[in-house]
């Protein structure tokens, strides 16, 4: 069992092509690849907007946006 | 790999790259050091963290389409030709990984080819991803404090692995098209980086306005000062420290320019037209030192200016600092930031464009200035070595054009009112009046909170306190 294209480093060099293991799933790979980087944008987009919607939330308040706007600390941990 | 001197010539190349690139990186801890330096305290963390993701989200759609495009479009497609084929840069290549380069990767790679590619692939890939970091960063820069980090980074792609790659193959590739019908000539990439970043930086800003309180009522623009200087300057300090591997990595360590008969190995530009380390080392240093006088003058002794001119000196003179004398490079060196300056000064008081760092005018105006003089300064000159055409005044402004209109501004604009129109684009005002790290800040105070109590309980357990 070997994952690799070549099992030792003992014949010609000329002969040895990819070092990575699973030669032939490249294609795959790429698939998943663009998969995970446009997941990871939807999911920060979602992540974002969830952020701000909280915190617009808590500066509703006039007292809350006063103080935010001193330093204080207003979103959490009131 | 068959032959020493060929062995020897691939792996110094390979290690030459690879060189570039550790260089280039401090171009990247510069501009973080430089954003986070020029904002305000309540915004540290978001700026820090939006340019700081651009380097993971460009080197994955670098490898995902960026890299393939370069080889792909130098027809534009279909402007002078077809597409190209590349398979040595596809993303499901086998090239595209580790390789000892030892059998044909594809039907359409030659036994050679494979060799050559499966050493010079991922660092050569590499130089090209810390440019694109670098389009994408200048980006970054005019535009903080108030954008959204997930418009931002859809900018940075765009801007990083698809327009700037583009203009790359047009018009900083040997065979691109800009450089086979215009003569195009920009070696060390004013436009080809600069301009479009300047010009993509500037869409950006018409959509997303200016930050609150930076204009008075009566138009006249406020100085958001930077908190800390001594970041800025040290950021640009690295930045220039960078420029060192950015100027190296876009020549060709070694290769023989001799045609016909006899060998002469040199060092070429991106055109693989003869250039020296030498060379582009005069010409770096004096157009830094231009700037870096101009500037402060200009500036009457600000920091801020000083610095940023000495980086604008650089990039007037890049598009020919292969060729210029080291006193050109100088004097264009310090005449590009003075107009620079002033533009930018001009352009925020009458368009009340609010560009945080000066990225529209160090940049983008000085990269397009920079192509423009190199078609007067080097008019006549060959633009190539393989094909008969001329660099001329003409063929270097419709490529500043190209650079920084249409592939710079028009992608963007294009992009940024989209975003508007979703409301995705700008944080909300309460938002940006109390600063985007109130609520990092928030969850921090939580968790010292909670140490702070533990510490005080251990303490009473212990008896230390009651």
């Amino acid at each position: 069992m070997s994952t690799g294209n070549f099992e030792n480093w003992h014949g010609a060099m000329t002969d040895i092509g990819p070092l990575y293991p699973f030669v032939g799933s490249e294609t795959f790979l790429y698939i998943l690849g663009l998969v995970f980087w446009i997941g990871w944008h939807v999911w920060q987009w979602r992540l974002e907007a969830a952020n701000y919607n909280d915190d617009m939330e808590t500066l509703k308040s006039p007292d809350k946006m006063d103080r935010a706007l001193k330093g204080e600390r207003v979103l959490r941990a009131m | 790999m068959d032959s020493d001197i060929g062995a020897l010539t691939i792996i110094f190349t390979e290690f030459y790259y690879w060189v570039t690139v550790v260089f280039m990186f401090l171009i990247h801890v510069g501009f973080c050091m430089y954003e986070v330096g020029a904002s305000r305290r309540k915004n540290h963390m978001h700026t820090l963290m939006k340019n700081t993701m651009v380097i993971p989200l460009v080197t994955i759609t670098f490898f995902f389409f960026g890299w393939w495009i370069y080889f792909a479009f130098p027809n534009g497609p279909w402007i002078i030709g077809d597409l190209i084929p590349a398979p040595w840069a596809e993303p499901w290549s086998e090239l595209m990984g580790a390789h000892m380069g030892g059998t044909p990767a594809s039907a359409d790679l030659t036994a050679a080819d494979t060799a050559f590619w499966a050493r010079i692939n991922g660092v050569f890939w590499a130089a090209f991803l810390l440019f694109s970091w670098t389009a994408a960063s200048i980006v970054s820069g005019a535009v903080i404090e108030r954008i959204r980090s997930g418009a931002f980074w859809m900018a940075a792609v765009l801007v990083g692995s698809f327009a700037w790659i583009i203009d790359a193959a047009w018009g900083w590739h040997p065979d691109g098209w800009m450089v086979q019908v215009l003569g195009y000539h920009d070696a060390y990439a004013s436009g080809v980086i600069h301009a479009i970043a300047g010009g993509a930086a500037l869409a950006l800003l018409i959509h997303l306005g200016p930050r609150i309180g930076k204009f008075r009522a009566d138009g006249t623009p406020r100085n958001i000062v930077p908190h800390n200087p001594w970041l800025v300057t040290i950021g640009l300090f690295l930045i220039y420290t960078g420029f060192w591997g950015f100027y190296v990595a876009c020549n060709i360590p070694i290769i023989d320019v001799q045609e016909g008969d006899g060998v002469f190995f040199s060092a070429t530009n991106i055109y693989l037209t003869p250039t020296t380390l030498s060379a582009i080392t005069f010409n770096f240093l004096m157009s830094l030192a231009g700037g870096l006088l101009a500037g402060y003058i200009v500036s009457r002794g600000d920091a801020f200016w000083t610095y940023s001119a000495g980086l604008c000196g650089v990039i007037g003179a890049s598009a020919g600092n292969d060729l210029y004398h080291p006193i050109q490079a100088m004097l264009i060196g310090a005449v590009v930031p003075v107009i620079c300056y002033k533009l930018h000064h001009w352009v925020e008081r009458r368009f009340k464009i609010d560009d945080a760092v000066g990225a529209v005018a160090v940049h983008g105006y000085g990269g397009f200035l920079g192509v423009v003089i190199a078609g007067f300064m080097l008019w006549g000159y060959p633009a190539s070595q393989k094909y008969d055409v001329m660099i001329t005044p003409w063929g270097n402004f419709a490529g500043a054009v190209i650079m920084f209109f249409v592939l710079g501004f028009i992608p963007c604009y294009i992009l940024g009112a989209i975003l508007k129109s979703l409301n995705m684009l700008r944080i909300p005002r309460e938002i940006e009046l109390v600063g985007l790290d109130l609520s990092e800040y928030a969850a921090r105070y939580d968790s010292e909170d909670d140490v702070t109590k533990a510490e005080i309980d251990e303490a009473r357990r212990v008896g230390i306190v009651r």
